[in-house]
């Protein structure tokens, strides 16, 4: 369609593009950085409170939602560590987390129109939204139509926000851009403007699905959060960011947390701007302030490691 | 909930639209602690043994970082020179000259090798000596270093390649006279060609920065180099000038001020000694309307700030198109803002300390003109530490090019902001300097990196990046920026005669 690299040039010729060389030199300068000590305790307890805690198999079942649930409550019997911010899962397990994390500090995150494709009515994707939120979801994770984003029509793609946006009433939106699919880091801004302009202050735009091969990226990331800060400065709305999949480790999300502040500064590194969306980096963040708190690594079973066995 | 998770204090919330970066996520001391194995006293390297200077005089290598004493350093005398040379004419007429070139290459090989093995403690030594962050002498002056040693070890078996269709012979003995802002590369792009050729050298370090030249010496002595093939011989400009002008000379190198290279070019006129010159810059960075402006101010900081400045190829003039000029300033204000200054040991350190007590003279004088003349000042806001030679990143707006800032090199962390219309105003703007050592061009329009590439008067000409350093890569200037090149085949073609 003849449409989508004059709409695309339009946009860009607007918001700016992105050069690729320049931004991964740029984001490669974040993993010099050396967190030690108080610095480094503070980085872990501020990842562990960032937690999306993740679990999205069709072999999810309610008990093991349950188990999940008491991760995020618990997610450490030793030390001093805070709960995480939220629980992520299918709509259908949401009713179950409920039971588990209603009228705790930890919220019922969901993925809802028809994720991870969002290849469904628009009909059928709204009303799974609502089913979420009526079953007691806080937030609302949903995925763009990348189809009507890559063939240009960007006002389809904004509407249909804008109508997951109603459907999601109190409960808080993240929006996916699934930026694998995407491809470019130019696409990537443009579908971040398009989407801010669409959702309420403090929604999020996020990276995204998990399903595909590529995931949440130093790169992409830092994408989205210069897309984040150059629209709050010229709107004042201040956006919040998600990097969800491939963050495994507690090293890589300090990585991600210094590019939050060195971008966005000290007003993003809190968990209503910024979240992980992972399963098993939550055991390595554990692992890492077990040995800041004791001097010594523990062995994987003290922290019921794989996301299978919560 | 912890602290952490909650958003920062109300007392830091601006009341307009703007970011905080303030303290809530402060970084504790990262320092390197490894040993760098530092003598205390630092001797010549002359015929492959360290010898004390003839006159018996040192002088004091500072940590310009705390202003403490390091080493003493050997103070060569023109004895001393004369020695060097005398050793390594005798290294080359014996051994060096005649030794094929395979053979040569298996010697630099192995000193490329050594170097990366000692890669942390030489790292260390040249924070220590000259100031710049560790994160710089770890992750680029050290590897750089080392590739140019293995880069021109793979040429000295290949020489008749070199220019082809005709042979390529070594000259003699070669003087060479390097400065403090790399010390320890600007040793490396010297000495691997020259060597590579198969010519001896006499090489004299910067002043200020002599330790890891001579510490380089026992990585010679570990490679068990010839005796006298290198002669490494410290001091300060009386000890540079008896190197550049000694008779035995068949080739002079020099890389410092354009001022210093214009008295050498005189003391040498009527010789018939080949000579290189790698002089000052005053680099112009071009950023057109339509380059992706984050990565532009990214490439900005790098060009200005890196090595805080002291860089011959710095971008020091910034020449922005007037419609994005606000904006480009905005965000170049917001990144400083984030740059780290302070103790070049600590591994987080983006700025560290300036060379030495004259240099920050030099510089602060500068700036304080530029103040005078009329030019808005921006500096970064950050707290610089109590002792030690620091400078705050700084901008100039509204500069004109008659101001002393758009025409003198500073050699340190200040950039000065001139704004143009068109391509041809951008060019004339950024040819309008006695320099001409390095430019930089931002844009997405291919054909216009082609064509101002053709029209800038610069040895190098970065597109939509800046500082890139390869050993394959000739680097020299235009006009005052000096003559010949180093790095890539034609560094190599200034080292011999072609016949």
């Amino acid at each position: 369609m003849s449409a989508a690299p004059q709409a695309l040039r339009r946009l860009l010729s607007e918001i700016g593009t992105v050069d690729q060389v320049g931004i991964e030199e740029r984001v490669a300068k974040y993993t010099t950085r050396s967190i030690k000590k108080k610095s480094k305790l503070f980085g872990l307890n501020l990842a562990v409170s960032m937690v999306d805690l993740t679990t999205l198999e069709g072999k999810d079942t309610p008990g093991k939602v349950a188990s999940l649930c008491q991760k995020a409550l618990l997610p450490h019997d030793q030390g001093d560590v805070p709960t995480v911010a939220a629980v992520c899962v299918y709509p259908a397990m949401v009713k179950h987390a409920a039971k588990y994390v209603k009228g705790t500090p930890v919220r019922i995150a969901s993925v809802a129109t028809a994720f991870p494709s969002g290849q469904a009515p628009l009909k059928t994707r709204l009303a799974e939204v609502r089913a979420a939120v009526a079953d007691g979801a806080d937030e609302i994770d949903m995925v763009i139509n990348r189809g009507a984003f890559l063939s240009g029509q960007f006002s389809l793609m904004q509407d249909e926000i804008a109508q997951v946006v109603e459907a999601c009433g109190n409960a808080t939106l993240k929006v996916i851009l699934e930026t694998s699919e995407l491809e470019t880091y130019d696409n990537i801004r443009a579908a971040s403007f398009l989407a801010m302009r669409v959702i309420r202050p403090g929604d999020f735009i996020k990276t995204s699905t998990g399903k595909t091969s590529s995931n949440a990226t130093l790169g992409n990331n830092q994408v989205m959060l210069d897309a984040i800060r150059d629209f709050f400065l010229e709107t004042g709305t201040a956006i919040a960011m998600k990097p969800a999949g491939g963050i495994r480790t507690a090293k890589q999300a300090l990585h991600f947390l210094i590019a939050v502040k060195e971008t966005l500064g000290d007003e993003w590194l809190n968990n209503q701007r910024y979240r992980f969306g992972a399963s098993s980096l939550l055991n390595d963040l554990l692992r890492q302030l077990e040995k800041e708190r004791t001097g010594a690594y523990q062995a994987p079973y003290y922290f019921s490691e794989a996301a299978e066995a919560y | 909930m912890p602290a952490a998770s909650r958003p920062a204090k109300k007392t830091a919330r601006p009341s307009s639209r703007e970011l905080v970066f303030g303290d809530l996520w402060e970084f504790d001391p990262a320092p390197e602690t490894a040993d760098p194995k530092l003598k205390t006293k630092c001797d010549l390297f002359i015929h492959g043994q360290f010898v004390k200077p003839s006159a018996g005089k040192y002088f004091d290598s500072i940590n310009p970082a705390t202003e403490t004493k390091l080493a003493d350093i050997a103070l060569a005398t023109n004895t001393d020179v004369d020695l060097a040379y005398r050793s390594a004419r005798k290294a080359y007429d014996s051994v060096w000259g005649r030794m094929p070139g395979a053979e040569r290459g298996k010697y630099l090989f192995r000193i490329a090798r050594l170097l990366q093995d000692h890669a942390r403690e030489f790292a260390i030594a040249e924070t220590l000596d000259g100031g710049k962050p560790i994160k710089e002498s770890r992750d680029f002056d050290v590897p750089m270093a080392a590739a140019h040693f293995f880069y021109h070890a793979g040429w000295a078996d290949k020489l008749e390649y070199v220019s082809p269709g005709r042979s390529v012979k070594p000259l003699g003995v070669v003087g060479q006279v390097i400065p403090w802002n790399f010390p320890l590369l600007m040793l490396a792009w010297k000495l691997a060609p020259a060597l590579a050729m198969g010519n001896t050298v006499v090489i004299k370090p910067a002043e200020t920065t002599s330790i890891t030249a001579l510490k380089f010496g026992e990585i010679l002595q570990e490679a068990e180099l010839p005796p006298g093939v290198v002669n490494i011989v410290s001091g300060a400009g009386e000890t540079g000038a008896a190197v550049m002008g000694h008779p035995a000379a068949a080739k002079i190198a020099f890389t410092g001020s354009t001022e210093v290279g214009k008295i050498i070019m005189r003391s040498v006129a009527g010789t018939d000694k080949k000579v290189t010159m790698e002089l000052g810059g005053k680099a112009a960075n071009i950023v057109f309307d339509d380059a992706p402006l984050d990565q532009a101010v990214e490439g900005i900081v790098n060009g200005i700030f890196f090595n805080q400045g002291h860089v011959c190829c710095a971008g020091s003039r910034l020449l922005v198109q007037e419609s994005i000029t606000d904006a480009v300033l905005t965000k170049l204000k917001r990144r400083i803002e984030v740059l780290r200054v302070g103790d070049p040991m600590d591994k987080n350190t983006d700025l560290g300390a300036i060379n030495s007590k004259e240099q920050l003279n030099k510089i602060t004088e500068l700036v304080e003109s530029g103040v005078r003349e009329g030019a808005e000042l921006y500096q970064s806001p950050c707290r610089l530490p109590s002792k030690g030679f620091f400078f705050k990143p700084s901008v100039f707006s509204n500069v004109s090019m008659s101001h002393r800032v758009a025409r003198e090199e500073i050699f340190g962390p200040v950039l000065s902001v001139l704004t143009f219309r068109t391509v041809d105003e951008a060019i004339e703007k950024a040819n309008n300097t006695a320099y001409g050592l390095s430019a930089g061009v931002w844009t997405d329009k291919g054909s216009r990196i082609l064509k101002m590439s053709t029209e800038l008067k610069a040895g190098v000409v970065w597109a939509n990046t800046y500082n890139k350093f390869d050993p394959t890569s000739p680097f020299g200037g235009y006009k005052e920026s000096g003559f010949g090149r180093e790095g890539g085949r034609q560094g190599l073609i200034d080292y011999c005669r072609e016949e």
